[in-house]
């Protein structure tokens, strides 16, 4: 029998004991809303987290950092590398480089130094590091008040809670309730900050110049370049406090102030690892300590990693740990998806159930199909298509009230996270995959439920259903 | 429709041959013998009637004619092929394309329309959707049923659901058509009318009918020959002259 006919067949049958195989198909739908609710809620947390992680920064980010700079990176150190005196400067040339690699999105110098702000005539020491202008979309700076930097080079600044409070001299006593971000942000947004800095500036063929450092002891010679430390002001407006764990975060978050990359760039400030750079640096270019370089997704990491390392430069990333991650939402997947088979089963045993109950009623019916010409296989292919057809029913069925459920599930989730004052977010996702998963999952179990009955009625011998009544 | 002519032309074509077929089964302890040791022959285009008490084997020889059972020794064989020799595959394609049967109780598919009963075993075949339409129609028209093809057999008296039945049985124009008492179920009137389509198909289509009957009397009227069996033997084989010869109804 042509495949359109068994199936018109099928469902005219399935039609017949109306009842019972809806029932039945009920049962299986029951089984594939359960493994739907269970892996896309598996599938949903799964987003979030990766989601979480690629704004936070922490994922799509590698530092580089020159050979050469022994201190690095600790452990991450390529001690079989080539020897600190052959390696490659980090300088602007490098970050180009880097940034020109496929699936870069950016590459940008990590600034960091510590020095004096003002604030009405108080001085605060602080760690100031820079951000680029995307870091806005960084999780981190989700919940800041006021806003971000207007542009890369404007004379503006972030402030780090703790720093707010520092400057309002609110600091709370241990223990003590953590002033709210909003409350610390309302007397300061708009107000300005001096900045008290050390530029450093290159002197070209004038070794004497005043406040001038010497080379640090060691073989290499000065080459003729020297330059100049100049103490310098810059006046900057605050926009926005953020509200951030400083412990939490990776290097440049941990600092407590905040300016855009470019206005940090032009300012040239003196920075620690100058002091050993300017032993090779032949020019005004700047040399890095280290460069951020941020991939496009986290699955480029570890290409853009090797190609990095490939020109000569010592890279980190927090790979390893999203692996595991990874690894970790692949078996809660797999335990959902045991879960939600589960009930798959029991639907399953349902269809074998009425398919037997099926046979029995049918019993005659069957004797005739044989008597006028059907074989065993088409007797067998109808039973089949009978179990498959209700395995398609039941999955459609099924993948709409599992995705009803996860919806509902969402929504409460949400209504509680409201009340919490929590921001509200999707845990739920059901990706098409998932759907044809589902349905073809649920037809293949149907298929195997009619094996047996299918089976049964095929064997049925002609004159003896013939004879029953 | 040429072959079919052909067959009618050639009486003397053999088309059921059996030789010492018996089919023997166990009913708990006995062993019960419902057919035992037929031999005979039936030649193409001829009528004939198998008369015998209840128990005395006649469906259950019908039934391995119609390769609905398989015989426990002997051989039964139907247009050239050997039936005990046949695959399950095989057989059920001998009875979709060889054999047309229609039965005491008509066994049409009740949750089917007629037009939807006849061309099932089309269905079967694979023939194309459009071309089932047609010979449905076609031979629900030779039955006199083309009005209630849309009909559900449970819509239907007795005589009209065996006509469908004999309309499905026709479908595949098969060279066979077997009867398993056809008018057992029907008053005289109506019987009589189904018989007379079968007298009609076996002289006009050259079809080989072989029905099954308890009642004597219409043997004699529509029968070119009269077996009869008893406990599993053929005890009389005769020829007869059939009185509705004239075509009277």
């Amino acid at each position: 029998m042509k495949i359109p006919d068994l199936t018109e067949l099928a469902l005219r049958n399935l039609r017949e004991s109306l009842l019972r195989n809806s029932l039945t198909t009920v049962g299986i739908s029951v089984g594939v809303a359960s493994l739907v609710a269970m892996l896309s809620l598996g599938i949903g947390l799964q987003q979030l987290a990766s989601r979480r992680l690629v704004r936070s920064g922490l994922f799509d980010t590698i530092v580089v950092t020159s050979r050469r700079d022994l201190r690095g990176m600790g452990r991450e150190e390529e001690r079989n590398g080539p020897t600190p005196g052959e390696s490659r400067v980090l300088d602007e040339a490098a970050r180009r480089e880097i940034e020109k690699l496929p699936n870069v999105a950016e590459a940008y110098p990590d600034i960091r130094f510590v020095t004096e702000l003002r604030y009405e005539d108080k001085p605060h020491l602080t760690m100031i590091s820079a951000l680029p202008e995307s870091a806005k979309s960084n999780d981190a700076f989700e919940g800041v008040q006021g806003g971000f930097f207007s542009s890369d080079t404007a004379p503006e600044v972030l402030l780090q809670k703790s720093f707010a409070e520092e400057l309002l001299g609110k600091t709370p006593p241990l223990g003590g309730a953590e002033p709210n971000v909003a409350d610390l942000a309302k007397p300061l947004l708009g107000k300005e900050l001096t900045m008290r800095y050390a530029q450093r500036e290159t002197v070209q063929p004038k070794p004497e110049s005043a406040s001038s450092t010497g080379p640090r002891p060691s073989d290499n010679n000065l080459a003729g370049t020297s330059y100049s430390v100049i103490s310098r002001e810059q006046k900057l407006k605050i926009v926005g406090v953020a509200d951030l764990d400083p412990e939490s975060m990776r290097g440049p978050m941990r600092a407590k102030v905040f300016l855009p990359l470019k206005l940090a760039e032009s300012l040239h400030v003196m920075q620690p690892t100058d002091l050993r750079e300017i032993t090779r640096a032949g020019s005004d270019e700047p040399v890095y300590s280290s460069i951020s370089a941020r991939v496009k997704s986290p699955a480029q990491i570890q290409a853009v990693e090797d190609a990095i390392k490939k020109m000569g430069f010592t890279t980190f990333s927090l790979l390893d740990a999203s692996q595991s991650l990874r690894t970790f939402f692949e078996v809660l997947d797999l335990f959902l998806l045991i879960f939600g088979s589960l009930a798959l089963a029991v639907a399953s045993i349902g269809i074998v159930n009425t398919l037997v109950m099926a046979i029995l009623e049918r019993r005659r019916e069957i004797g005739v199909m044989k008597a006028i010409g059907a074989s065993d296989s088409d007797v067998k292919r109808l039973f089949f298509a009978e179990a498959g057809a209700m395995g398609v029913l039941g999955g459609v069925v099924g993948v709409a009230l599992g995705w009803g459920i996860g919806r509902v599930i969402n929504l409460g989730t949400n209504i509680y996270l409201k009340r919490q004052s929590l921001p509200p977010d999707n845990f739920w996702a059901v990706p098409w995959w998932l759907v044809a998963l589902a349905i073809g999952f649920s037809f293949l179990v149907s298929l195997v439920s009619g094996l047996y009955p299918a089976g049964r009625a095929a064997r049925l011998d002609p004159v003896q259903a013939l004879r029953y009544e | 429709m040429a072959t079919l002519s052909a067959v009618s032309s050639t009486t003397s074509t053999v088309a059921i041959r059996s030789e010492n077929l018996c089919r023997h089964y166990r009913m708990g302890e006995t062993l019960i013998r419902a057919v035992d040791g037929v031999s005979l022959e039936v030649l193409a285009g001829e009528f004939v009637a198998l008369l015998g008490s209840s128990g005395s084997g006649k469906s259950s020889l019908l039934n391995l004619i119609a390769g609905l059972d398989r015989p426990t020794s002997g051989s039964v064989i139907v247009q050239d092929r050997d039936l005990a020799k046949l695959s399950r595959e095989e057989l059920a394609k001998y009875r979709l394309h060889v054999v047309g049967m229609v039965f005491q109780s008509f066994n049409l598919i009740p949750s089917m329309t007629l037009a939807e009963n006849v061309e099932l075993p089309l269905r079967f075949a694979e023939v194309e959707r459009s071309r089932r339409d047609d010979l449905a129609r076609e031979a629900l028209e030779r039955v006199g049923l083309r009005a209630r093809m849309n009909h559900r057999p449970s819509e239907l008296s007795g005589g009209e659901q065996q006509r469908a039945a004999l309309a499905r049985a026709l479908i595949n124009r098969p060279k066979l058509l077997l009867g398993d008492e056809p008018t057992g179920n029907l008053d005289s009137h109506t019987g009589t009318e189904i018989m007379n389509m079968l007298r009609q198909f076996n002289r006009d289509l050259g079809m080989t009918v072989v029905m099954v009957t308890h009642e004597r009397a219409l043997a004699e009227r529509y029968a070119q020959r009269m077996i009869f069996l008893a406990d599993g033997k053929v005890v009389d084989d005769q020829p007869n002259r059939p009185e509705a010869a004239g075509g009277h109804s």
